[in-house]
């Protein structure tokens, strides 16, 4: 996926000068995970821009250079950084096309990674996507696969409002086929990444990944799960995951953050809205234990949803 | 600057004046809602400020912001409309107050959230020179906001990159209710530049005359050189908001500074340097009276905006809320 997300950024760099990153270690270092390896010495200081250690600078400046038309691509280290620009990120990013009217855009893409796992303690393993898909005027984006993580990355860099694009750490080492030629996945578009009429599951992001698992070994027993990827967590496409529940009438939900409040809460409680006569058992959630993560890998595995945990669930609403 | 500007001015002055008066009794009169933080006794140092931009070059500032719109060269009726809540408003009634741009005019608002349009105003300057062009941002804000962090990451990345940005703070003594010395651990706010390698310097902010030489110089700093910190000493006459009980500063004090009025100063200077006469002023202070009382009668008769605008407003892309 690593690969993926670097051939968005190049391509659409090469496509139109406006578009410019700038960020902590993306220049000289090659970005923190080697996703801007090489950018550098092709596009030059000018279009790849090293950035002091400040997150509220960097997008407060990226918002600024796309209100007066360029097309910024900020990055943060990692997501949780994205705290210390919160302020710009929801009350700017997410309010200044609206607020003003409509007199000017915001064509700016943030990229932060996310995700636990690895052992970096609490404050550097979270998953926080859904508190800023709470705020309208902004749009997050959060793919599960290398093919959609490009796709879905052009689409933001092109689009004219704001994105929040979350990549998953864990997820650069995914491999799966990505198309030669020039494509584009639209935002705001749910996608079947699974066919199968025994339970609907939905999800996003690397749970994507664990969730294409625990079909293969569910499938071992007969049991053909639907997976819904969400991808964009706002604005958010119910459609197919509607349809497929109405087929299937029942749903496991899966999210690597933690449950209380989470995406999930707001698909359940949408299929209960929209679909609650073709229910035919309680809506299970899978999701991280309410902990802050802790630095012990055992401990930390223990907190964060597993494929086993997955599968369990698909049991249970069977 | 030619007596037709120097005429200009003074007539700006007056409307963001009368403006302000008027905005002030339509607060009472429960026509404008929200919060309301008016201009009065710092009229020198925004319209004296851009006074010396060039069309191209950008402003941004606070939410302080109904003078510099004016002194933008937003219409009062439009500045009125906005505060009104009226689709015909600098912001379609969407934003307030608080929130007044005009982008055709390079005036990009009106920030609520203090320190937050800081880094707007490095990104827009970074922006110009990303793209070779000569224009400066002219970035306002109060003494308050220099003890935020946005303040000092944007002054940062603005020294780090040379951008051409002035930063003008309005030093109008109180952060709200507390005095610059009780928030400020430097009294003297320009010098808060040096850390930031930042050429500032300080300028009365009461004579607009000495507001306009010193941004015309800042800009050419600018423009030429780099970014640029300029402190302007001023004061508000009124309350920081409509309502401010005013409990941390004297009448007196407010008193001694009101002595200090600009439009009186500089009306003095345009009769002693021959520019205008008294009856030639009183002519045009009634003339700003009229266009004040035709702005409030737009405002009034202007529609509402519909929630149709509203949700066409939120994303550029086609929105549809699904609650």
């Amino acid at each position: 996926m690593r690969e993926a997300i670097s051939q968005a950024l190049w391509e659409e760099m090469e496509l139109d000068d406006r578009v410019f990153i700038m960020g902590e270690e993306v220049g000289v270092w090659g970005g923190t995970y080697a996703v801007t390896r090489g950018f550098y010495d092709h596009f030059g200081e000018r279009r790849v821009r090293d950035t002091p250690i400040a997150e509220s600078v960097i997008v407060g400046a990226a918002n600024g250079a796309a209100m007066v038309g360029l097309r910024p691509i900020a990055e943060l280290m990692t997501i949780n950084f994205a705290f210390t620009a919160m302020d710009q990120i929801v009350n700017q990013s997410a309010k200044l096309h609206s607020m003003f009217g409509g007199q000017f855009t915001l064509p700016l893409v943030i990229r932060a990674v996310g995700g636990g796992g690895r052992q970096l303690a609490a404050t550097h393993s979270q998953t926080p996507d859904v508190i800023f898909a709470h705020f309208p005027g902004l749009k997050v984006v959060s793919p599960g696969t290398p093919h959609d993580a490009k796709g879905l990355l052009k689409s933001a860099i092109r689009s004219d409002d704001p994105i929040l694009f979350v990549e998953n750490a864990t997820l650069y080492q995914v491999r799966g086929e990505v198309p030669d030629e020039e494509f584009l996945e639209p935002i705001g578009v749910s996608k079947v990444q699974r066919s199968g009429d025994a339970v609907t599951l939905v999800t996003y992001s690397k749970m994507l990944q664990f969730s294409l698992k625990a079909a293969d070994e569910l499938a071992k027993e007969g049991i053909e799960i639907e997976i819904v990827d969400l991808r964009t967590l706002r604005p958010l496409d119910m459609g197919p995951v509607v349809e497929s529940f109405k087929r299937t009438n029942r749903a496991v939900l899966v999210e690597e953050g933690w449950r209380s409040y989470g995406v999930m809460a707001e698909i359940a409680a949408r299929l209960y809205e929209q679909a609650f006569d073709y229910l035919d058992a309680p809506i299970r959630r899978v999701a991280q234990r309410e902990v802050p993560l802790p630095y012990n890998s055992a401990l930390e595995q223990q907190a964060l949803p597993q494929i086993e945990d997955i599968i369990r669930a698909v049991k249970e609403v069977l | 600057m030619n007596k037709t500007k120097k005429l200009e001015l003074y007539h700006e002055m007056v409307l963001v004046r009368r403006v302000e008066e008027r905005a002030a009794q339509l607060y009472q009169e429960g026509k404008i809602g929200g919060f309301l933080h008016l201009y009065i006794g710092q009229e020198a140092v925004g319209c004296g400020a851009l006074a010396a931009r060039q069309p191209q070059d950008r402003v941004l500032t606070a939410y302080r912001d109904h003078g510099i719109a004016l002194a933008a060269g937003i219409e009062a009726k439009v500045v009125m409309a906005e505060l009104l809540g009226k689709k015909t408003g600098t912001s379609k009634g969407f934003g307030g107050s608080m929130h007044m741009a005009d982008t055709r005019l390079n005036y990009w608002g009106g920030h609520a959230i203090v320190g937050s349009h800081l880094p707007f105003a490095a990104g827009m300057a970074l922006a110009d020179r990303y793209r070779a062009q000569d224009n400066v941002t002219l970035c306002f804000f109060g003494d308050g906001a220099t003890n935020i962090g946005y303040f000092h990451e944007a002054l940062n990345l603005a020294g780090v990159w040379d951008l051409p940005v002035v930063w003008i703070c309005e030093n109008n003594q109180y952060g709200m209710g507390t005095a610059v010395a009780r928030a400020s651990a430097v009294e003297e706010i320009h010098m808060k530049a040096e850390a930031y390698n930042t050429a500032h310097s300080r300028v009365d902010g009461m004579h607009v005359m000495k507001v306009y030489e010193a941004v015309q110089e800042a800009i050419q700093h600018a423009r030429e050189k780099g970014p640029y910190f300029l402190e302007a000493i001023t004061y508000r006459f009124e309350g920081h908001s409509m309502g401010d009980p005013e409990r941390y500063r004297t009448k007196d004090e407010v008193g001694s500074w009101e002595e200090n009025d600009p439009i009186g100063i500089y009306r003095k200077y345009l009769i002693e340097e021959k520019v205008a006469d008294e009856a030639a002023l009183n002519k045009q202070e009634q003339r700003v009276e009229d266009e004040v009382q035709e702005a409030v009668q737009y405002a009034e008769e202007s529609p509402d905006p519909t929630w149709d605008d509203l949700l066409e407003s939120v994303y550029v892309d086609d929105y549809r809320d699904e609650s």
